[in-house]
């Protein structure tokens, strides 16, 4: 059963507040023994495969968004039959409240939900803020691993067309309908191919695609890692990157992670209906043969042979 | 490669985590991390002596010291935020595997080592670059600094 959403001020204001909840919220339904008693599920997703295991918010499960959720011989996500046999030995069932949280703003966890949501899982949160501010707040944590009893899961194949964008998408949504490219500026303009420090994500050329938005993902949250409000976020993405109402949206980063972040932005504090996640992302756009991009601080124009 | 060509301490450590299972193998890899020292006063007091080793995803800081002592004992030191354990983990290991021993000890040992935990998979390959690199920066300093001893 849906546990109920947190109410506040804040969230109240986000298209779909019953997407968050904050740690004063999952505190309060830790001591209510709804995590004990499996109401709900809390997920712990970082980038730091061995993060968890120095300590945790009780009763957390860890999902590692690299060995768990990607395939390990395809470049692409698991199917259907290994993520019910991962939810279940989780203690996930397809009607469980699934609240996940994470490092580095949430970057990780966003990852994870948006997994989720290709599987059609219902009721699949994040927890404001995630795992620093837990921490920071000095709440408590444990080293103890849950053994959950089984979940109840059944196979269920991934929907990716929704909020999924292969390249094929993306060259045809090029030139009429917006693009965000959520990486660094650095990324954008094309003076570096891959993040600082991750050298083995390069592509072979710098830059972006044409028509792309710049806004670092990071600028959706605040410095205590939760979202800002719903007006801070209107300022950036309907503002500054020049999003309508209604727009159909492709965001985009690297490998699909942080963009997974921007996703859950304007999906569900701004309401757009159609936001997709390109996960091939620069990896792939940067290294794909006959793909234009632009280089530099512009967003340039698509060129006329493209659809030719 | 086997673990013949290695020094004997990281040989050692080498052979615990082959025998291991790989959850087994994390646990371990987190041993290590709670393991490593912290700095001394005087490198805490200088971060300027310490390098960065970029590759790593989490912040990792190292330096070597050598000729220090009449032995010719090369001494490695690592700053690794705690919230950073895998990187910390690798740091560890390296510490125990290699602090103390000679130049030319440290720089036989072969560049693809971490390799041998048998963490590629569990830890992915793109994390197990960043002790790659580790251990590539110091046989690095290691090399300048018997070369400005020489």
């Amino acid at each position: 059963m849906p546990y109920p959403v947190d109410q506040n001020e804040k969230f109240a204001a986000y298209a779909h507040p019953e997407r968050l909840v904050s740690t004063e919220w999952l505190a309060a339904a830790i001591k209510d023994g709804a995590v004990a008693d499996g109401g709900i599920v809390v997920v712990e997703s970082d980038e730091d495969v061995l993060l968890y295991e120095t300590g945790h918010i009780p009763g957390a499960v860890k999902i590692d968004w690299h060995t768990d959720l990607n395939d390990e011989v395809a470049r692409d996500y698991i199917d259907g039959a290994a993520f019910a046999e991962l939810a279940a030995s989780k203690g996930i069932s397809r009607d469980s409240t699934v609240v996940i949280y994470g490092d580095k703003s949430n970057w990780w966890a966003a990852y994870a939900l948006w997994v989720f949501t290709l599987f059609g899982h219902q009721d699949v949160r994040l927890l404001d803020g995630g795992r620093d501010k837990w921490i920071a707040e000095g709440r408590e944590l444990t080293k103890d691993r849950p053994a959950p009893a089984a979940g109840s899961y059944p196979v269920v194949e991934r929907d990716d067309a929704p909020i999924r964008a292969f390249k094929d998408d993306v060259l045809a949504h090029l030139g009429t309908r917006p693009l965000i490219d959520v990486r660094s500026p650095e990324e954008y303009t094309g003076q570096r191919t891959h993040m600082p420090a991750y050298p083995e994500e390069g592509a072979l050329r710098g830059g972006h695609i044409p028509t792309a938005a710049s806004i670092p993902w990071a600028r959706a949250a605040a410095a205590d890692g939760t979202f800002k409000s719903r007006g801070e976020l209107e300022a950036i993405y309907l503002g500054e990157a020049g999003l309508s109402e209604g727009d159909d949206v492709v965001a985009y980063c690297r490998i699909g992670e942080r963009s997974s972040h921007t996703w859950f932005a304007l999906k569900y504090l701004l309401g757009f209906d159609s936001v997709r996640n390109y996960d091939g992302s620069w990896t792939e756009w940067g290294n794909a043969v006959r793909v234009p991009i632009v280089k530099g601080a512009e967003r340039g124009s698509v060129p006329a042979t493209v659809g030719a | 490669m086997t673990t013949q060509a290695l020094p004997s301490a990281l040989a050692a450590i080498v052979d615990d985590f082959q025998a291991l299972s790989e959850p087994e193998r994390l646990q371990l890899l987190l041993e290590f991390s709670e393991g490593l020292p912290e700095l001394p006063d005087r490198l805490k007091d200088h971060p300027e002596l310490l390098e960065q080793v970029v590759e790593c995803q989490s912040p990792l800081f190292l330096t070597v010291e050598t000729g220090n002592n009449d032995d010719g004992a090369v001494h490695l030191f690592f700053k690794a935020p705690a919230e950073a354990p895998t990187t910390r983990g690798f740091a560890g290991v390296l510490h125990e595997g290699l602090d103390g021993l000679s130049a030319d000890e440290i720089l036989s040992v072969p560049d693809d080592m971490p390799e041998l935990l048998g963490l590629t998979r569990a830890i992915t390959p793109l994390r197990m670059r960043g002790m790659t690199a580790m251990l590539g920066r110091i046989k690095r300093k290691v090399a300048a600094e018997s070369r400005a001893q020489a």
